[in-house]
């Protein structure tokens, strides 16, 4: 026996430990070091499933529910398991043929593996649901989901409410920190998008364990991880679900938008732009193809004129231009001017004025009755001219400081986004076109005080100087909700600017009830002695805005009751014509009904033949017309599918959108050949301009 | 029956038996860890009496070996030495066999069905005839192995069945056989041959990892900074700066011809890729020999899936681990194979870094106290035998744990007595109980 080689056994022993200590250096390495060993699993493994909390829902001043949530279904699909599905079945139910089956497979496969369940059909009608819940048993692979989504009850105030829809990349970039993940459904408009925070609740997280097909397996840790679901907070608004009806009846059929604030509290009761849309139509499974036809439209149902709206306010600034002369101490209530049917004093022989008989203008109070141009503009003159200042630009200056205030040209704030400032021109405009400062003056800019010129503001604008107008001085800013459920700090921090009392300018009283009084004779014996709010006597100023679109905007604003004001209202109605014939007769309506709470019964004839008025541009239906005409060209199967809609709403009493679609092509047959010559081009600079 | 007991336990060496018997026991749970999924209305250990779920059976599987490990307990160890040459014989009949009657499970024709739907597998029992027939060749009086002769002989004994082993397609029991070097190392092989097969292994990982001529030339600067620090040896022995010559045109030749051919014709495709997504790297198949479909798609991806989850597997374990049957992994089956070849994961997983110390360290004692058990026989035949025992299980475990662990490729073997089949518990219960047996013999021999 070879004797040497038995210290061999030490050399053998030294290589068996040596492999194993290179061993346990590379687990120290894996299982010690490196932490991405960990996250690997547990990305492997677990399963992050959100829960969704029920949104908050919003309800009116009277506790009544503008929405509500229900349920949607949507088919899903875990194309690895899917075979074996009758495919032929179900391209049958749903509508689609093999091809586009194919397709699908394919993009949820490429967006989502095989083995995940992905939404194969989103938004399932009622009936398709029904129908599929029957025969699922044939669709190995596919199952249906349920999800939480918005109705609305009432059909109304959709451009207040918003909508909510699923996150896209951009808004995941806006919102990072505040955890949306793809496929989350966000309030993207109105007050779903301002008080999303509140609406949206505090999601839930389950963890699960899933195995290598990416089936559950269980809690993960018993639920130790998992966070609960807190349901959105309910929002308690001033609407008034009565008046924002009875003023969308009121303006179907009509371009326009009305506004009601209760003046005491800033509270808006109505918000109406037309034309508008039933917000049920943006929640079913024809979302999409809905929300793309009406995102072309050229009337922009979407398009909320209240705030985003901006018109020349016309004559209803008059009382404004008033106040300011007062206050300024350059006229007194008692000042009159002698107006022969035109103003002269600027050699222009503009404006004209519609009354022509001497003594239509001897004093403010009836100068405001009669809504006479030359008294108003002289008025403008005098306050810009005054001595007090410089020259004409530091008059200027100072009244642009009361429109301000005012909140003309300026954001109020109210808790909708993307509101409008209007416009009050800047200085620097003028400056520019009239060749540089101290080349213009009063007589340059004399149409402002008539509420023309540049001036623009938003309906929203006109009814908070109505507001301020009849609290003599003083307003909050306009909003729409007053309270929150479990109100928190940062809520009530929020809700604060709503709470707090804007003082403006310290006019006198006196001043005021000048004002008043004359906005009173307006429907005793002036412009508007024509309309009645039966029971109430109330204040008012018509209007008829010249505009560069085509025949002048009725305008009207309003207050009641005059000696105790509740309510104040602008209305607005496009290319309508005199402010006393459209836009008044809609406001006293509104008026009525949220004082008296009913339309007295020998009025309502007339709520009739306002809403089936149709005040619609020739351009607008003409749009319609050729729009319906390329449809029906292609596809004359369904010429008349409107809107469809798969929730099972309560019954819908009236339907502005859908009922202006059904009109314009029957009206249009005879009309085409006029219309024919309006570009619709020309429409859509009108909106840009807006 | 007394004095039964008595011949079974004297001078067995019950340390080795019970290692056994724990890295039994612990092969069964760590197959329960994997396998079991917790049924309503029945109990867990309910699930082990059927026989249907793979810990039951090697539960069985174990019973079975247990009585066998006890004949052989019984047995004259005369017996293992006078049989030795048959057995091998046998051994190497069984691997030819299989290349008529074998049966093909994933892709290799190496097994043959016997009765009850088991299968057995020749390559693994004939470990246990190969070191029988080495102990046997070594242990010869007229057997010099100092002489080339004998260590060739040694060698071809050795190697034989790794041969029919690469020829049935299975590869990693192949490598297995290299094991015996290690004994044949401690008999007498010069170390040079251990020196060579290390330099070679490095040499191909380099040729794997450097581009072909950047190695080329590095082989070249390598060799000439030899010759320039060994001149004066070379000026006094002209042999060396032949050797040096002969070395560096080996290796290039090795690095530029051998490597690729054996890549390219001698492993089939997917050994080829396995070996090359080791070192990170994706092996096109289109130059593969066998390969005889000209598939025009290459492969997209490196073959790595089966490592990458071994590896998270293990990593999550951390220093504690996840806890018994609370792995994420092991439960969600992320690991393929799991239960066989991939069964250091679920410890890995489950106890983490300090689990797996632990369980190598039992491994580790094993093996030394098989060789504290070698060195202290008497017999050469039973020293070579031990030792050989201990190569094999060395072996395995290493190259086991390193593919889980991404240090080696992944070459289809077992863990001894810890992965589930039944032909791997038999053969190293079989290979361990008869060193015991020799052992306990370890005194009569010289007698």
């Amino acid at each position: 026996m070879p004797v040497s080689n038995q210290s061999r056994s030490t050399f053998i022993k030294i290589i068996f430990a040596s492999v194993f200590i290179i061993i346990a250096l590379q687990l120290v390495n894996l299982q010690v070091f490196s932490s991405k060993y960990k996250r690997a699993a547990e990305s492997n493994a677990i399963f992050r499933k959100i829960v969704y909390p029920d949104r908050g829902i919003i309800f009116d001043r009277k506790s009544r529910s503008l929405l509500q949530n229900t349920i949607m279904f949507d088919l899903m699909v875990t194309p690895s398991e899917s075979k074996g599905t009758d495919t032929l079945a179900l391209c049958n139910l749903l509508g689609i043929d093999t091809i586009e089956y194919r397709k699908r497979m394919h993009d949820v496969i490429i967006k989502n593996t095989s083995v995940r369940p992905s939404v194969f059909e989103a938004l399932l009608s009622p009936e398709l649901y029904a129908r599929l819940n029957e025969n699922m048993y044939k669709f190995p692979g596919f199952l249906i989901n349920d999800r939480s989504a918005r109705s609305y009850p009432y059909n109304t105030a959709a451009q207040v409410l918003g909508y909510i829809s699923e996150v896209d990349t951009a808004f995941l970039r806006r919102h990072k920190e505040e955890g949306y993940e793809m496929g989350d459904y966000a309030g993207q408009n109105g007050l779903e998008r301002t008080y999303e925070k509140v609406l949206m609740g505090q999601r839930g997280i389950k963890m699960y364990i899933r195995d290598n097909k990416s089936r559950i397996q269980g809690a993960y840790e018993n639920g130790m991880f998992d966070t609960a679901a807190i349901a959105g907070r309910n929002l308690y608004t001033s609407m008034d679900v009565e008046v924002q009806q009875l003023a969308e009846k009121l303006l179907q059929n009509k371009i326009g938008s009305a506004v009601a604030i209760n003046p005491k509290t800033g509270g808006i009761i109505a918000m109406v732009s037309s034309p508008g849309y039933n917000p049920n139509v943006l929640t079913g499974s024809a979302r999409k193809k809905n929300f793309a036809r009406m995102n072309v439209d050229t009337a922009g149902p979407m398009y909320n004129r209240a705030i985003k709206g901006m018109y020349p306010p016309g004559s209803t600034f008059k009382p404004l231009g008033g106040l300011i002369a007062l206050d300024e101490g350059v006229i007194t209530p008692k000042y009159g001017y002698p107006c022969f049917g035109v103003y002269n004093a600027c050699g222009d022989g503009k404006p004209k004025c519609l009354h022509s008989g001497n003594g239509h203008a001897d004093n403010l109070r009836l100068a405001l009755a009669n809504s006479c141009n030359s008294y108003f503009s002289n008025v403008f003159r005098m306050a810009i001219d005054n001595p007090k200042y410089k020259n004409a630009e530091q008059g200027y200056i100072k009244w642009k400081e009361y429109m301000n205030s005012f909140g003309f040209g300026v954001k109020l704030d109210v808790d909708l986004p993307s509101e409008n400032k209007g416009s009050i021109p800047a200085v620097a405009g003028y400056n520019k076109d009239f060749g540089g400062a101290g080349r213009w003056n009063s007589c340059s800019i004399h149409t402002l005080g008539i509420g023309q010129d540049r001036m623009t503001a938003t309906p929203l604008q006109m009814a908070n100087v109505m507001c301020i107008i009849a609290n003599k001085g003083y307003y909050y800013t306009p909003h729409f909700v007053d309270s929150i459920e479990n109100e928190l700090t940062e809520d009530s921090v929020y809700l604060g600017k709503y709470r707090r009392k804007h003082e403006v300018l310290h006019i006198s009283d006196t001043a005021f009830e000048a004002v008043h009084d004359g906005m009173h004779d307006v429907t005793i014996y002036g412009t508007a002695a024509g309309i009645k709010v039966p029971g109430t006597d109330f204040c008012a100023k018509t209007g008829t805005a010249q505009n560069p679109h085509g025949k002048e905007h009725s305008i009207f604003v309003c207050f009641a009751p005059k000696n105790d004001p509740k309510i104040a209202v602008a209305v607005v109605v496009e290319n309508a014509g005199y402010g006393a014939t459209w836009a008044g007769p809609i406001a006293a309506f509104m008026m009525e009904k949220y004082l008296n709470d009913t339309i007295a019964k020998d009025r309502l004839e007339e709520v009739e033949r306002i809403s089936k008025a149709d005040l619609i541009p020739a351009a607008i239906k003409q749009w319609y017309a050729s729009k319906d005409s390329a449809r029906l060209a292609k596809i004359p199967a369904i010429n008349n599918t409107e809107f469809e809609n798969n929730i099972e709403a309560p019954k819908v009493t009236f339907d502005p959108e859908t009922e202006s679609h059904k009109k314009a092509p029957e009206k249009n047959d005879t009309g085409k050949q006029k219309a024919a010559l309006i570009n619709p081009e020309e429409k859509k600079t009108r909106k840009g301009q807006r | 029956m007394n004095s039964n007991k008595n011949t079974i336990t004297q001078g067995a060496d019950w340390t080795v038996v019970w290692l056994y018997a724990i890295l039994v026991t612990l092969g069964i749970v760590c197959i329960f860890m994997v396998e079991y999924r917790p049924v309503s209305g029945s109990d867990w250990w309910q699930t082990f009496i059927p026989g249907k779920t793979n810990y039951s059976k090697q539960f069985y599987f174990a019973l079975l070996c247990t009585l066998i490990a006890t004949f052989i307990l019984l047995a004259d160890s005369k017996l293992f030495t006078a049989f030795a040459n048959l057995l091998y014989a046998f051994g190497i009949v069984l691997m030819l066999a299989t290349f008529v009657i074998g049966k093909n499970v994933n892709g290799s024709k190496s097994w043959i069905p016997i009765a009850g739907g088991f299968n057995l597998q020749p390559a693994e029992l004939c470990k246990i005839f190969t070191a029988l027939a080495l102990a046997k060749f070594l242990s010869r009086q007229q057997t010099d192995f100092t002489k080339f002769r004998s260590q060739l002989i040694g060698a071809v004994i050795a190697l034989s069945p790794a041969i029919l082993s690469v020829l049935q397609n299975e590869t990693g029991l192949a490598l297995v056989y290299l094991s015996f070097f290690i004994v044949m190392y401690r008999e007498g092989l010069p170390p040079i041959l251990l020196i060579i097969g290390f330099s070679f292994g490095v040499l191909v990982v380099a040729t794997l990892l450097v581009e072909p001529n950047k190695l080329a030339i590095a082989l070249t600067a390598i060799a000439a900074l030899t010759i320039y620090f060994l001149k004066r040896q070379i000026k006094r022995q002209k042999r060396l700066l032949t050797l040096i010559v002969f070395a560096w045109v080996v290796c290039v030749g090795v690095q530029r011809f051998a490597v690729p051919y054996i890549f390219n014709h001698v492993f089939q495709c997917y050994q080829s890729t396995r070996i090359y997504s080791m070192v990170g790297k994706d092996y096109d198949c289109s130059l593969n020999h066998h390969n005889s479909k000209i598939s025009l798609k290459p492969s997209k991806k490196p073959d790595d899936y089966n490592v990458r989850q071994s590896m998270i597997a293990i990593g999550s374990g951390r220093l504690t681990g996840s806890g018994f049957m609370k792995g994420t992994q092991t439960r969600g089956r992320y690991v393929p194979e799991q239960h066989t070849d991939f069964i250091f994961t679920s410890i890995g997983e489950a106890f983490g870094f300090a689990g797996c110390i632990a369980f190598l360290g039992v491994y580790l004692f094993l093996l030394f106290r098989i060789i504290r058990i070698a060195e202290r026989q008497r017999s050469t035949f039973s020293r070579v035998y031990a030792y050989s025992v201990a190569s094999i299980m060395f072996f395995h475990i290493a190259v086991n744990v390193c593919m889980t662990i991404g240090l080696f490729p992944i070459i289809g073997i077992p863990l001894p007595l810890i992965s589930y089949g039944g032909s791997s518990l038999l053969t190293f219960t079989i290979l361990i109980f008869i060193m015991i047996r020799l052992d306990a013999d370890r005194q009569m021999v010289l007698r």
